[in-house]
C-alpha cells in the first residue's frame, strides 16, 4: 500500500512544509488552522477585474465547492492561488509550502496519442522529488501503482494512454495528482464531461483526501452536486457572494445576488474602481 | 561466399567507404532519438526548415574561407542556431505560429544561401553543401560527427525525463516546477549540431532523411519511447549499410541510395507496421470473445 494514501499528509508534504507546519503539532484533520488567506484579492486582466475584492480564509482539511456563474472568475482564483497568475491587488497568503499544491487545470493540455502507459503518467506525479534525473525508488513505484488501484483502473497500468476513455483518463490525472502527496489540492470543473459512474468513483477519491487532512478546492457547476457532497461553498460573481456551509452560501437569495451580479458585467463603460 | 563478397569486400578494399560507413553509423546514434522527438513533438517539418537555415551560414563561411568545414560548419551552426532562436522569439511576440515564423525565416534562409554560394562557387558547390560527398569524408568531417553524435547521446540522457514531459503535459511541467524551455532550447540546439555535422557526408537536405525516415518508420512498430528510439537506431545503421553496398555496387550516388534506403524502411512500415500499419487496418480480423 503507497505511503500516500494512508500516511499524514503533513508528513508525506514536501519537506520545508513539515518544518513549518511543526510548530502547530499536533494536527488532527479537523484541526482549524488555516491553510491559505485570501487577502483582499483581486485579479484582473488588462486592468478588468475577474476576482474582485474577495477575502477569506480555508481551514486545513477543508473541503470547499467554488461556484459561481459563468465568468464569476472561479478558474481565474485557482489559477493565482496555484501561482500560475499574478494578483492585481491584495494578497494571497500560505502557511504551507507554495510547493506543496497540486492543481488539476480544466483544459489539460495533453496529446492523448502520446506513447505513455498509465503508470508513465502517474510516475510524473512524483517529478518533486525525483526530478529530471533521479531513478524512482521502489516505494514511489509503489505508490503509483496504489494510487492507480484506487481510482479503479488496477491493472491498467501497462494500458497505453491512447486507449483510455475520457472518464478513465480522467482517473488517471486523479492518480497523479494523488501521487504527488499535495497539502492542498485544487481541482477546477474535474466532473465536466465525465460519466456518473466516474464521477461517484472520484468524490469518493476526494473524500478520502479529506479524511487525510489535505485541503481540497474544486470549481463546480451542478449545484445539486455541491449541496450533496461538499461541506463548504464558497459563491463567487467576480466578487464575494457568499462563503460558508454549502446549503446555507446556495440560498435561493444568494443565488440571485449572484445572478443579478453577473448580469451587471456587460456595462462597458466601468469606472476606476474606488475600493 | 558471394554474399560476403557482397557485402564486406567493398569495406574491405576500400578506405573511403569504410569511412563512409563509420560516418553513417555514428550519425544514425544520434540522428535516431533526434528524429523520434522530432515525431513525438509534431516538428517532423521543423527538421527540415531548420536543414534549410544552415545554407547561408554554411554559404557564408564558404565565402570566406573557401571549402572548409570548420568555416561552413561554423556559419551554419551560428545561423541556424539564430533562426531558431528567432522564429520561436517571433511566435510569442507576434500572433504566428512557431511554425508559421520558422518557414518565413528559412525560405529567406534557403534563397540567401544559394544567392552566397552562387557569388562564388559554381553549381558543383552548391550541390556538395546540399547533398554532401559521403565518399570523400575527411578526418576532421568524422571528427566532428563523432564529437556531435557523442554530445547529443549525452546530452539526450539529461533532458529525456523533461523532454517527454514537456511534449506530453507543458501545463504540469510548469505547474511542478520543471524547466520545459530550456530543454527544448537545448533540443533544438541538438538538432541544429547533428545536422551541421552530417553536412559534409549528407548534406544539409539529405542529413534530415536520416532524422526522420527511420523515426517515423519506428514510430508504426511501437508505442514505447525506448523501443522507438532503438528501432530508429537500428533502421538507420541498416539503412547506412544498405544505401552504401547498393551504391557501391550500382555504382550510384551514396547520400541518395543511404536516404533511399531508409525509405524503403518507411514504406515497408507504413504498410506493415504493426501500429497502425496499413495491413492491419483493412485486413478484417474476426472480432474476440470480450
Amino acid at each position: 500500500m503507497g505511503r500516500g494514501l494512508v500516511g499524514n499528509p503533513v508528513e508525506a508534504a514536501p519537506r520545508r512544509a513539515v518544518q513549518q507546519e511543526d510548530r502547530r503539532q499536533p494536527v488532527s484533520p479537523l484541526s482549524q488552522a488555516e491553510v491559505l488567506r485570501l487577502a483582499d484579492v483581486t485579479i484582473a486582466y488588462d486592468r478588468h477585474p475577474v476576482v474582485h475584492h474577495i477575502g477569506g480564509a480555508f481551514a486545513q482539511g477543508s473541503l470547499t465547492a467554488l461556484v459561481g456563474p459563468n465568468g464569476a472568475g472561479k478558474s481565474t482564483l485557482l489559477k493565482a492561488v496555484a501561482g500560475l497568475l499574478p494578483v492585481t491587488a491584495g494578497e494571497i497568503r500560505f502557511t504551507i509550502d507554495r510547493r506543496a499544491i497540486a492543481y488539476l487545470p480544466q483544459v489539460v493540455d495533453v496529446d492523448r496519442s502520446f506513447p505513455l502507459r498509465v503508470i508513465d503518467v502517474v510516475d510524473f506525479g512524483h517529478w518533486r522529488k525525483i526530478g529530471a534525473l533521479r531513478r524512482l525508488s521502489r516505494e514511489e513505484r509503489a505508490s503509483s501503482v496504489a494510487a492507480i488501484a484506487s481510482v479503479g483502473l488496477a491493472g491498467l497500468e501497462h494500458q497505453p494512454i491512447g486507449k483510455l476513455s475520457v472518464g478513465q483518463f480522467q482517473r488517471v490525472l486523479f492518480a497523479r495528482l494523488m501521487v504527488q502527496e499535495a497539502a492542498l489540492i485544487l481541482l477546477d470543473e474535474p466532473f465536466n464531461a465525465i460519466d456518473q459512474k466516474t464521477t461517484a468513483d472520484l468524490m469518493d477519491v476526494v473524500r478520502g483526501w479529506r479524511a487525510q487532512g489535505r485541503t481540497v478546492i474544486a470549481a463546480l457547476h451542478d449545484l445539486e452536486q455541491v449541496k450533496r457532497d461538499f461541506p463548504d461553498a464558497l459563491l463567487m460573481a467576480r466578487e464575494l457572494v457568499a462563503w460558508g456551509p454549502a446549503r446555507q452560501t446556495l440560498s435561493d437569495d444568494n443565488l440571485a445576488r449572484a445572478r443579478a451580479l453577473a448580469a451587471s458585467w456587460s456595462d462597458p463603460a466601468a469606472a476606476i474602481c474606488a475600493r | 561466399m558471394p554474399l560476403y563478397d557482397f557485402i564486406v569486400q567493398p569495406f574491405l578494399e576500400f578506405g573511403f567507404m569504410r569511412r563512409a560507413l563509420v560516418a553513417c553509423l555514428a550519425l544514425s546514434v544520434s540522428a535516431g532519438p533526434i528524429g523520434v522527438f522530432l515525431v513525438l513533438r509534431r516538428m517532423s517539418l521543423m527538421g527540415d526548415a531548420m536543414s534549410h537555415a544552415i545554407l547561408p551560414g554554411a554559404a557564408i563561411g564558404f565565402l570566406v574561407a573557401g571549402l572548409s568545414l570548420w568555416a561552413m560548419s561554423l556559419g551554419g551552426l551560428i545561423v541556424a542556431l539564430f533562426v531558431a532562436l528567432a522564429a520561436g522569439a517571433m511566435s510569442r511576440v507576434t500572433p504566428l505560429k512557431e511554425d508559421a515564423a520558422l518557414a518565413g525565416f528559412f525560405l529567406i534562409s534557403l534563397a540567401m544561401g544559394v544567392l552566397l554560394v552562387s557569388l562564388k562557387g559554381s553549381s558543383v558547390d552548391l550541390l556538395h553543401i546540399l547533398f554532401g560527398t559521403l565518399l570523400a569524408v575527411s578526418n576532421s568531417a568524422l571528427l566532428l560527427i563523432a564529437a556531435a553524435s557523442t554530445i547529443t547521446v549525452i546530452a539526450l540522457a539529461l533532458i529525456y525525463r523533461t523532454l517527454i514531459l514537456e511534449c506530453f503535459d507543458p501545463g504540469f511541467l510548469r505547474a511542478v516546477g520543471g524547466k520545459g524551455g530550456l530543454a527544448h532550447a537545448i533540443f533544438l540546439a541538438l538538432v541544429v549540431l547533428n545536422m551541421v555535422a552530417a553536412m559534409q557526408a549528407l548534406g544539409t537536405l539529405m542529413a534530415i532523411g536520416l532524422m526522420m525516415l527511420p523515426a517515423t518508420a519506428a514510430r508504426l512498430w511501437t508505442i514505447s519511447i525506448g523501443r522507438m528510439i532503438g528501432l530508429a537506431i537500428l533502421i538507420a545503421m541498416l539503412s547506412s549499410l544498405a544505401g552504401l553496398i547498393i551504391s557501391y555496387h550500382a555504382n550510384l550516388p551514396s547520400g541518395p541510395a543511404v536516404i533511399l534506403s531508409a525509405g524503403f524502411f518507411y514504406l515497408l512500415s507504413l504498410a506493415a507496421g504493426s501500429n497502425g500499419g496499413l495491413l492491419r487496418r483493412y485486413i478484417r480480423r474476426p472480432h474476440l470473445e470480450h
